[in-house]
């Protein structure tokens, strides 16, 4: 009941208090962002929901913390060493757990992404022990003024990053000729294994893209957020709504979603109740799930060509 | 069956009986899924919000309403089906991962709202004191008791299940499974049997809470979490979509792993881990599907 | 036939498991053997690790040192992961299979509730580490049920003791939606207007959470003039960095559960000056040569920190307290589940590091709010306010 009453009397309910909630949200929303496209990557090309793309930017997460503290690095050094790191575990894992399978069942792939997570996140445990990690800001933490409201400079790098992200994917996939059969695999698999493209490499590309997607993802956020060894399951939860929400196999739409979902869940949050504010993202999903059952940017004719 | 009635006898040790108390607690939820996942085709993640409904509205009533046991766990299961209704009617329309995000998201609202309605369901910190089930002046508090009860339960569950998988609604749901298209036109009314026996899998899960909450007399919101509701499908798909015997059989191994790994220490969590996945990689078809195998391959010698 | 076939197939695998099960049990030894349940996996980690290493630590000690009355000592540890299901099937294993005269733990409130009602039919002395004030009250139901770490509501008390000593009147709770911050959140509510404390806003936040600036900003709307946050990690860190974003300088009170010098160092500078209630444990450099408890806390953080290389923290000194205070029972008591709990119900004036624990029939927590010191980060480390 505290909720609302303050807010409907207040003088200063303005447009500076708005905008630090939307800035809040972009905050949050950035992350599942981050975590939303690696999810695309690999649905895209393979049909596959990878439960363990939380656990990618867990790990990108842990071996920055690692490189920076400990290896005492600086930050741009540890930065590919990192992504590496969590490009070559998604590269293993594509290998010995997707690729040995002959036609598998969709269910079956999420039960395997669901033990490869528990096995990532127990190899975290062991590596990292169970503390919570930080890391510093990649620049100062002193926020940024902006009408009023304020904002942290790591969340600009993150914002940053993030678009640098999505623009050299839309490069990637529309301009060489790797990014073009993935998208081949996307829009059609047998038709384009008939013509040449191997599609059991297209699949181990993806998992390695969105592994460094991940990774990248658990680098830029950790400042924020910290890191621990559970924390993968969470953040690919909140990742693979954004993902929905967008319609899967849409980067943007992940993108957009992403941002969207924080920003609901700041403004709820901030202006009517915090108690019910990760159910309010989710109604909102629900609803637009109801209304339009592919997702807000996805197509529906797309998603009836997928089996799953 | 036999089993069923023998094992009690050789094993007396309650720590025993206790988990297979929790074996049958299950067990009466993944039986359900499997109708509702091998049978119907339909992935549901939020099965936990059903368990849960079972378990808070039978705690709830008994405690704060002081209804006896009995009335309270019929009106859990009233109450589940109607949700169960409700919720099936737009969600099942969606299919694939966007039913399987539907579900997801109904068991995280579920689980958000038992954390934030604090007078109702006391919270994060959950409500103890919960009545044990009484039948008269037979209090159902000895872990053999429970063990009678509730495989009793599932033996009745299970009955009911095969009874209706041979059925003409049975064929009716694998006809979904194989092709909702074809067997939409071949005048199933497809919609109306996956509602069905959605709502038929949330009954079985609210018994299941109700045994719960009466059973552990202690509820809070962590027992119904989404790793719960992933635990159960891993059951069913590790047993063996295909068939109600094999949900049963991944039941019973998944209750057993984690306490036979009780030696390793922290090391449980890795090779609970590998052995799934060396399960779904050498049997796509989960352990049913290895027991089927291994017949066929005796027949034909 | 074949649906006959599969029916005896399913029974048959089914017996298989059983009669693996069957076969893991039977072994026995003449030591005295005590039972811990600990979250040492899961969401609760962090508390169970520190306990499992300080406990281990504590065995090894006394069976150098000859065991108990000349009787080495056997502690089964068993993994809780922060789950009621898988403590209660625990709690069963200790008591059933290993006949344990004793246990010690869990480190949750939830899943200690969750087994009350077992230790109590079965009759075993259990020493939770767990902070819920449920755990040991009404008394007269917990009549085998002991706990170690000082109680919420005192924390409570001696935050809201500490605020009007300021002229602190009106404050805003945010709170994690975690057991443990739930049980604060009910007891802040509880015991505000006692304490002529008016609470202005109540917001709370998910667990996996990363910032809670929204919550904040709302927070910043309102006239309130401390704040108190009551949550587990990673929040505690995360919260003063989002106060320090906002630009708010009004103070930050914490709860116990800040117990690790850790937090604050992830906290960074925005960890500065928050204030919370804890056991001396993380004061012992400081605290005067004469105090009671210095000896024993500075022996203990010496080989806690030399042995493990990390910081010690208080929840690992709840496990320190439980263990050691089920060993002085035990001492008197002999190997009778009965009476080691009579005689752990007549402990007076014991000296462990979450403070001075005198039990009786009345009180199974055995330390008043005297347990608590206020203190304060400064330069990184936890100090005395000034």
């Amino acid at each position: 009941m505290i909720g609302l009453a303050p807010i409907l009397e207040s003088q200063e309910m303005s447009a500076s208090i708005i905008l630090q909630l939307i800035l809040s949200g972009v905050t949050i929303g950035s992350i599942y962002a981050m975590v939303a496209l690696g999810f695309n990557i690999i649905y895209n090309s393979t049909s596959i929901i990878n439960f363990a793309q939380g656990e990618f930017v867990m790990l990108g997460g842990m071996f920055m913390v690692s490189l920076v503290g400990p290896l005492n690095l600086p930050m741009w050094v540890a930065f590919p060493i990192a992504v590496l790191a969590v490009t070559l575990i998604g590269t293993a894992f594509e290998r010995l757990c997707i690729h040995p399978l002959k036609m598998p069942s969709v269910l079956s792939l999420i039960i395997i992404t669901i033990a490869g997570s528990i096995l990532l996140k127990g190899g975290a445990m062991f590596a990292w022990g169970k503390e919570t990690f930080s890391l510093p800001h990649f620049s100062t933490e002193k926020p940024i003024l902006l009408l009023e409201a304020t904002i942290l400079p790591q969340t600009v790098w993150i914002l940053g990053i993030i678009g640098m992200v999505v623009l050299l994917l839309a490069l990637f996939f529309r301009f060489t000729i790797v990014g073009k059969a993935m998208r081949a695999c996307a829009a059609n698999r047998p038709a384009a294994s008939l013509v040449g493209i191997n599609v059991k490499r297209i699949v181990l590309l993806s998992f390695a893209l969105s592994a460094a997607i991940g990774a990248i993802a658990g680098i830029i956020i950790t400042p924020i957020s910290l890191m621990d060894y559970e924390r993968g399951a969470i953040l690919g939860l909140k990742g693979f709504g954004a993902a929905v929400l967008g319609g899967l196999g849409n980067p943007m739409g992940a993108v957009v979603a992403g941002f969207l979902i924080g920003i609901v869940e700041s403004l709820c949050a901030g202006l009517i109740s915090s108690h019910y504010k990760d159910a309010v993202g989710l109604v909102v999903l629900l609803m637009v799930l109801f209304i339009k059952p592919s997702g807000l940017f996805g197509s529906a004719q797309v998603s009836k060509l997928k089996k799953f | 069956m036999l089993v069923l009635v023998a094992l009690p006898m050789v094993m007396r040790n309650p720590y025993y009986l206790g988990i297979m108390v929790f074996m049958g607690i299950y067990s009466l939820i993944t039986i359900g899924l499997s109708l509702l996942m091998g049978y119907a085709g339909q992935i549901s993640l939020g099965h936990a919000a059903f368990f849960a409904t079972g378990a808070y509205t039978s705690g709830i009533l008994t405690t704060k309403a002081h209804l006896s046991p009995l009335p309270a766990f019929l009106a859990a299961i009233v109450l589940t089906a109607c949700i169960a209704f409700l919720i099936g009617i737009p969600t099942l329309r969606l299919k694939g991962h966007y039913l399987a995000m539907a579900t997801l998201g109904f068991g995280q609202i579920v689980y958000v709202a038992l954390n934030a309605s604090v007078d109702f369901t006391g919270g994060p910190s959950g409500f103890g004191e919960i009545p044990r089930i009484a039948l008269g002046n037979l209090v159902v508090e000895s872990q053999l008791a429970r063990y009678c009860l509730v495989w009793a339960l599932v033996v009745i569950v299970l009955l009911f299940s095969l009874n209706l998988i041979h059925s003409r609604v049975g064929r009716a749901l694998r006809s979904i499974h194989s092709s909702e298209l074809a067997a939409n036109a071949m005048g199933v009314n497809t919609s109306k049997y996956k509602i069905q026996v959605f709502v038929l899998s949330a009954i079985y899960a609210s018994i299941a809470g109700s045994l719960y909450a009466h059973f552990v007399t202690f509820i809070s919101p962590g027992s119904f979490d989404l790793e719960f509701s992933i635990l159960l499908v891993t059951m069913v798909v590790v047993g063996g979509m295909a068939n109600v015997w094999g949900a049963l059989l991944g039941t019973v191994l998944l209750t057993l792993l984690p306490e036979f790994l009780r030696g390793f220490k922290d090391y449980d969590i890795l090779i609970y881990g590998s052995t799934l996945l060396l399960i779904m990689i050498f049997m796509p078809e989960g352990l049913f599907g290895l027991v089927k195998k291994l017949r066929s391959v005796r027949g034909r010698m | 036939m074949s649906k006959l076939n599969s029916k005896w197939m399913g029974l048959f695998c089914l017996s298989m498991f059983l009669l693996m099960l069957i076969s893991g049990c039977a072994k026995e030894k003449k030591a005295y053997k005590i039972g811990a349940l600990f979250a040492i996996t899961g969401p609760a980690s962090w508390l169970g690790e520190p306990e499992k290493k300080t406990v281990e630590m504590i065995v090894e000690e006394i069976n150098a040192a000859g065991g108990i009355n000349g009787q080495p000592l056997d502690l089964i540890i068993e993994d809780t992961v922060g789950d009621e299901t898988r403590t209660v099937n625990a709690v069963n294993k200790l008591i059933e299979k290993d006949k344990v005269l004793a246990i010690i733990g869990p480190s949750r409130s939830g899943t200690t509730m969750a087994i009350i009602p077992i230790v109590e039919k079965a009759e075993v002395p259990l020493v939770s580490c767990a902070a819920a004030e449920a755990i040991v009250s009404p008394v007269a139901e917990r009549h085998w049920v002991f706990k170690t770490p000082q109680k919420d509501t005192d924390a409570v008390i001696r935050i809201y003791e500490h605020m009007q000593d300021k002229g602190i009147a009106k404050i805003a709770l945010i709170t994690g939606t975690t057991g443990f911050g739930d049980q604060g959140r009910k007891q802040l509510k509880k015991y505000a207007e006692k304490m002529g404390i008016t609470i202005v806003a109540d917001e709370t936040y998910g667990p996996g959470d990363t910032d809670m600036t929204p919550q904040l900003t709302k927070i910043r709307r309102t006239d309130a003039q401390a704040i108190v946050n009551w949550s587990i990690v990673p929040a505690q860190s995360i919260v003063p960095k989002n106060m320090r974003q906002l630009g708010m300088t009004i103070p930050l009170y914490q709860s116990h559960g800040f117990g690790n010098v850790k937090y604050a160092a992830a906290a960074g500078e925005a960890g500065e000056g928050i204030i919370f209630p804890a056991g001396r444990l993380l004061i012992a450099d400081v605290l005067p040569e004469d105090h009671p408890q210095k000896r024993l806390l500075t022996e203990y953080k010496k080989a806690y920190e030399e042995r493990y290389k990390e910081p010690v923290s208080t929840f690992g000194g709840h496990a320190y307290d439980a263990l050691k205070l089920v060993i002085e029972a035990l001492q008197k008591a002999g190997p009778d589940r009965t009476k080691i709990r009579d005689e752990l119900e007549n402990i007076e004036g014991f000296v462990g590091t979450g403070g001075i624990f005198n039990f009786s029939p009345e009180d199974h927590n055995g330390l008043t709010k005297e347990a608590f010191e206020m203190l304060t980060v400064r330069e990184g480390n936890f100090t005395l306010p000034e």
